[in-house]
């Protein structure tokens, strides 16, 4: 996905300088600073434990706020908190939900906690987006988890907010249906609706977000576009297939730090695709020196999940 | 004021009345009429009258005060309490409602079903029994007041209550002894003067005594006092809630 084009003061989220400790002494959050953009889907990634749902419950007032400061679309959320909350939707990591009430109902009942006036034409194009109209009149606990999951998020966007927060929507769902919910994200914030998002799915972000944060540990690592994220951090691996199985690397390429793999069938190279120089002409003249003859090769990018794990370890 | 929002907990609350229709309405019919075949035929053909009234009639505003002190505090301790419970209660933390409004969302349909049980008690009363209202606009003064004061109570032990056992325990541990002694069923007249002392520090006796009063001019303590008193408590729960919502006590860290 390309990225949102920035203007002045198109950030619907400011976070600055937030801290959180627990009346335990856990200190979940430690000075974070975030931006989100109108109109983009932001990917939160971090390990579990990582202060991510602290920060989501934070900005939504579920949480009380340690110090440091939040505004939604300009207002402050301890002082403005009635603006902020109308701005925003939420759908929790857990299915919580009201088992004996009707999808209809709750949905409804969401609408006017958040101090709008009833209009049933919206709640009815609402569930029919989410295909949620045939259960209308369902109980919660007749549906099925995915059919919740829906449900929860009808009930967050049954305000009409500009500001969505997916807390793991797509955590226990089956693949159909987690590719059923990207879709869903996507039409949503074509329809002007900034979302921001936390998983576990590397995949997640790498299919849907403008950006990416890593958190860990109660710190924000990393913010950055996905696409020069992966191009920043990714690294490349050239791997030769050869001719004939080597018993180890020769001394002549031992320059070129190869690793060999496959019992002794590849030569394995890893290359920094930002490096000034990528030295793949100079390992591959090397190898023609050497009289080393191969058969294939492939190269291969690593993936977002690999490059949060390596962030994350470097942040252990 | 996010009336919408008082008004979507309201109408909730009042909703999951309509499901459990029999607990809430048929079960206080059925235990009042018991206590009326118990009480008012059984034992109080044995009793004459107390201070001129009978002590079938007598009886009826202790009734009345009992159903209305246990459905004020279970409805609204249940009310607040089972969100917590179930985890819905991040919708009413994140929703733009004060803390105001959340009270009176949940205070508001508890002493509503509350009066609703009291005003059917008395209905069913009158099958038992005639009686007559002597200050009808000091009775519903009385109604209102305890009614919102103990679906405060009930709100408070809602938020305080972690498991449902602590959430029955007030009622059954604090409210029945309190209103059985409080002089539901005999005046406190009837009792030893030591133990007329004593009862005077329990303070359902004071709204019992008011409420009689408003019925038949027969009170135990002074109507004023009875006022005061009713007042007093109020005063004292929309002080605990101030304070639960200013320090979020059991409800956000």
């Amino acid at each position: 996905m390309n990225a949102v084009a920035r203007t002045a003061d198109d950030d619907i989220l400011v976070v600055r300088g937030v801290d959180k400790v627990y009346p335990g002494g856990f200190q979940a959050l430690k000075h974070i600073d975030l931006e989100i953009r109108r109109g983009e889907i932001f990917a939160l990634l971090g390990p579990n434990g990582a202060g991510k749902t602290t920060l989501i419950s934070i900005i939504c007032g579920i949480v009380n706020l340690g110090a440091g400061s939040i505004t939604v679309d300009g207002h402050d959320v301890v002082r403005d908190w009635r603006a902020t909350r109308s701005l925003i939707g939420l759908v929790p990591q857990e299915l919580k939900t009201d088992a004996f009430e009707t999808v209809w109902n709750t949905v409804r009942f969401s609408r006017g906690l958040f101090g709008k006036a009833p209009d049933d034409a919206y709640i009815e194009r609402l569930l029919k987006d989410l295909s949620l109209w045939d259960k209308r009149d369902n109980k919660m606990l007749m549906l099925s988890g995915g059919m919740k999951r829906r449900v929860m998020i009808a009930k967050a966007l049954s305000h009409e907010p500009q500001l969505l927060f997916l807390d793991e929507p797509t955590a226990g769902v089956d693949v159909e249906l987690r590719r059923d919910m990207w879709a869903m994200v996507r039409r949503l914030r074509e329809s002007g609706v900034t979302i921001v998002l936390t998983t576990h799915y590397i995949e997640e972000a790498e299919e849907m977000a403008h950006r990416v944060g890593v958190i860990n540990k109660g710190e924000l690592v990393l913010v950055e576009e996905k696409a020069a994220l992966m191009h920043k951090l990714g690294r490349k691996q050239l791997r030769l297939q050869l001719h004939d199985a080597l018993d180890a690397v020769p001394a002549a390429l031992a320059s070129h730090h190869l690793e060999l793999a496959a019992g002794g069938n590849e030569l394995v190279y890893n290359y920094d695709t930002q490096g000034e120089r990528t030295g793949i002409t100079g390992l591959l003249a090397d190898l023609a020196a050497a009289g080393i003859r191969f058969r294939d090769l492939s190269t291969r990018q690593d993936t977002l999940e690999q490059i949060f794990l390596q962030l994350v370890k470097e942040g252990a | 004021m996010n009336w919408y929002g008082i008004r979507a907990i309201y109408r909730f609350e009042m909703a999951r009345t309509g499901r459990t229709l029999m607990q809430s309405v048929a079960s206080p019919v059925v235990s009042t009429s018991l206590y009326f075949v118990v009480f008012g035929s059984a034992i109080g053909s044995r009793i004459t009258s107390v201070e001129g009234v009978s002590y079938a009639a007598f009886i009826i505003p202790g009734l009345v005060m009992l159903s209305l002190l246990m459905q004020s505090v279970s409805n609204a301790s249940f009310g607040i309490y089972f969100p917590k419970f179930v985890g819905t209660i991040y919708e009413v933390h994140s929703a733009p409602l004060s803390f105001l409004e959340i009270v009176l969302g949940y205070v508001g349909a508890a002493a509503t079903k509350a009066i609703m049980v009291g005003l059917i008690i008395l209905a069913t009363a009158r099958i038992f029994v005639d009686y007559s209202i002597a200050h009808p606009l000091v009775m519903v003064a009385f109604l209102l007041l305890t009614t919102v004061t103990f679906s405060l109570l009930g709100f408070i032990i809602g938020i305080w209550a972690d498991n449902f056992e602590k959430l029955q325990v007030v009622p059954l541990m604090v409210i029945t002894p309190l209103t059985f002694l409080g002089g539901s069923f005999y005046s406190i007249h009837m009792l030893p003067p030591f133990w007329q002392k004593v009862t005077l520090f329990n303070p359902v006796v004071y709204l019992i005594s008011g409420f009689r009063w408003s019925f038949y001019n027969l009170a135990d303590v002074g109507v004023g006092i009875s006022l005061a008193a009713t007042l007093g408590f109020l005063a004292l729960c929309l002080v605990v809630v101030w304070w639960i919502f200013r320090t979020g006590y059991r409800l956000k860290v």
